[in-house]
């Protein structure tokens, strides 16, 4: 991989793993604008991956992509061994049941109840789940997972803002996904909840073994979590390294990310 | 809107914003025959529309009735023909009035009740969230709205036709002596099929656009709060718009065949 600066502790790591994501020269431009310049990223199984990033770096950007949500102008884009532009709808639909996907304000359906939030990615996703034809001990599960059991009747403009993420969370893992996109799971929370999400998350990894990618510009988020982190500065893959590893560097550009 | 543009450029914005809108309708048309039918979702919604807008419709319908036959009234009375009051008013509510009142008054209301909704579930990532779930978000949302507004202001504008003729009646039977049986009888003796029918059919054109501008302002809402103002905005005005060029459309074309 061409990152720029790559540490070594980090190569050894993931030296021989199955790869999960793999992304190779993605470029995307709106108009004039040019998001992404030839950005590449490997996510192994069983990892924590951190992308980095300043605000409207496109971050969100490549996470689309991932998930056939954006097109990419140029590049190849494998999700579980898929490629995401030869897939037909049909195919991209099944993929998409085995990635969890938060979203960066959470993405509840304002018009649904939190049961009713859990159950909508199981109404065509049945064939995963077998022939349960009771949803609520799958719902219940996932509740608790996140310590909101007693909030599956409530509607979404009842919760805070950090149970909202909570329970953006549950349905993300849901259908029990091999693989869990995160697109800044703490913004516009305070750091105690923010805490208490970062906690949720590792506790998740923990229980079921996914493998996660997380976008964040949250450092703090990014030290606790993060196996492995990648820069993205400028539309490409800047640096890559642990926590230790790229905080202690001395280029300008990766400093800037972690000074206080 | 920006005041500096020049004709030249309204003209062309109004062109490209029309071929998207036609191209909008192309893939609900492409979409509504493909399964999975979302009949739940389009049950809730023409009880919600019908719900939502029942009361509006009825209140302005009844009015509509009391004050065209009492501003009539000493008109008719001049030359006479008082008499012909249920005529009158059963004609011209039937075939124009209850129609093209009842979709601007549903323009207001469902139209922009669904370019907001759409607009703060795009701009709130809810339709890309949907959309990873495996669940087609333009099947889900955009064609069950405009299958109920398509189902829906056809029935509305029966009830406020029916409610404006009650209206009229009323004034007739407290100005004019006129027992409601008689005012019903000249009504249905006046009416036929040729004012009937034009007026459904155009209620149904009605109804499919003020669906289908609503959802394609949500559907492609810009992102921030002021985008779903926005679409909700021009989705009344453009809604209400198509409902006076889909009238003159209609009105043209009855004219040719009756
Ligand atoms: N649908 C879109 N149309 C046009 N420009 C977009 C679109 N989505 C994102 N962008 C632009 O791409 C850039 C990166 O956006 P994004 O990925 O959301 O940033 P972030 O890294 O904060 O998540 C921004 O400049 C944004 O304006
Ligand atoms: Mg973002």
């Amino acid at each position: 991989m061409e990152t720029r600066t790559q540490h070594t502790e980090s190569k050894k790591a993931t030296a021989g793993k199955k790869e999960v994501i793999r992304i190779r020269d993605l470029r995307k431009s709106f108009g004039e604008n040019q998001v992404l310049r030839g950005f590449n990223l490997t996510l192994y199984e069983n990892e924590n991956l951190v992308v980095m990033g300043k605000s409207g770096s496109g971050k969100s950007v490549m996470i689309k992509c991932l998930v056939g949500l954006m097109e990419p102008d140029e590049g190849v884009v494998e999700v579980l061994g898929q490629d995401i532009s030869t897939l037909e709808q049909q195919e991209l639909d099944h993929l998409r049941s085995d990635i969890g996907f938060l979203f960066q304000g959470s993405a509840l359906y304002d018009s649904m109840t939190v049961r009713e939030n859990l159950e909508f990615p199981m109404r065509r996703h049945k064939e995963k789940l077998g022939r349960i034809t009771d949803t609520l001990p799958l719902v219940m599960e996932a509740l608790e997972n996140v310590g909101l059991a007693h909030a599956i009747d409530l509607m979404p403009a009842e919760l805070s803002g950090g149970m909202k993420r909570r329970i953006a969370l549950a349905r993300a893992l849901i259908l029990k996904p091999k693989l869990i996109l995160y697109d800044e799971p703490t913004s516009g929370l305070d750091p105690i909840t923010s805490k208490e999400i970062i906690g949720l998350m590792r506790n998740i990894q923990r229980k079921y073994g996914t493998a996660s990618l997380i976008i964040t510009h949250d450092v703090d988020c990014a030290r606790v979590i993060s196996e492995r982190i990648l820069l993205l500065v400028e539309g490409t893959n800047y640096a890559e390294g642990t926590y230790g590893e790229l905080s202690s560097s001395t280029d300008p550009k990766v400093e800037a990310f972690f000074k206080k | 809107m920006n005041q500096n543009r020049s004709i030249g450029e309204l003209i062309r914005d109004f062109l490209s914003e029309t071929g998207q809108l036609a191209y909008f309708a192309g893939r609900f048309f492409r979409e509504v025959v493909r399964p999975p039918y979302e009949f739940r979702e389009f049950l809730r919604q023409c009880y919600q529309m019908g719900n939502r807008s029942l009361v509006l419709v009825l209140v302005t319908g009844f009015i509509i009735g009391l004050v065209l036959t009492l501003q009539s009234r000493p008109t008719l009375i001049e030359f006479g023909a008082e008499s012909w009051m249920p005529n009158m008013v059963g004609i011209s509510i039937v075939r124009e009035i209850g129609p093209v009142i009842i979709a601007l008054i549903c323009a207001g209301r469902i139209a922009s009740g669904i370019g907001a909704e759409l607009g703060s579930m795009r701009v709130t990532e809810q339709i890309d969230a949907m959309e990873v779930s495996g669940t087609n978000p333009f099947n889900y949302l955009v064609v069950t709205r405009v299958l109920a507004t398509t189902l829906m202001i056809p029935l509305l504008v029966i009830f406020g036709d029916m409610i404006a003729l009650y209206g009229s009646a009323l004034v007739e039977y407290f100005k004019g002596g006129m027992s409601f049986q008689l005012y019903f009888n000249k009504v249905s003796d006046a009416l036929a099929y040729a004012d009937f029918i034009p007026a459904t059919i155009k209620s149904f054109f009605f109804g499919f656009m003020i669906g289908l501008v609503g959802c394609y302002k949500g559907y492609y809402c810009q992102k921030g709060t002021a985008g779903v103002g926005k679409a909700a905005n021009t989705a009344v005005v453009n809604a209400s718009l198509l409902v006076f060029f889909v009238d003159f459309m209609a009105v043209f074309i009855s004219d040719i065949f009756y």
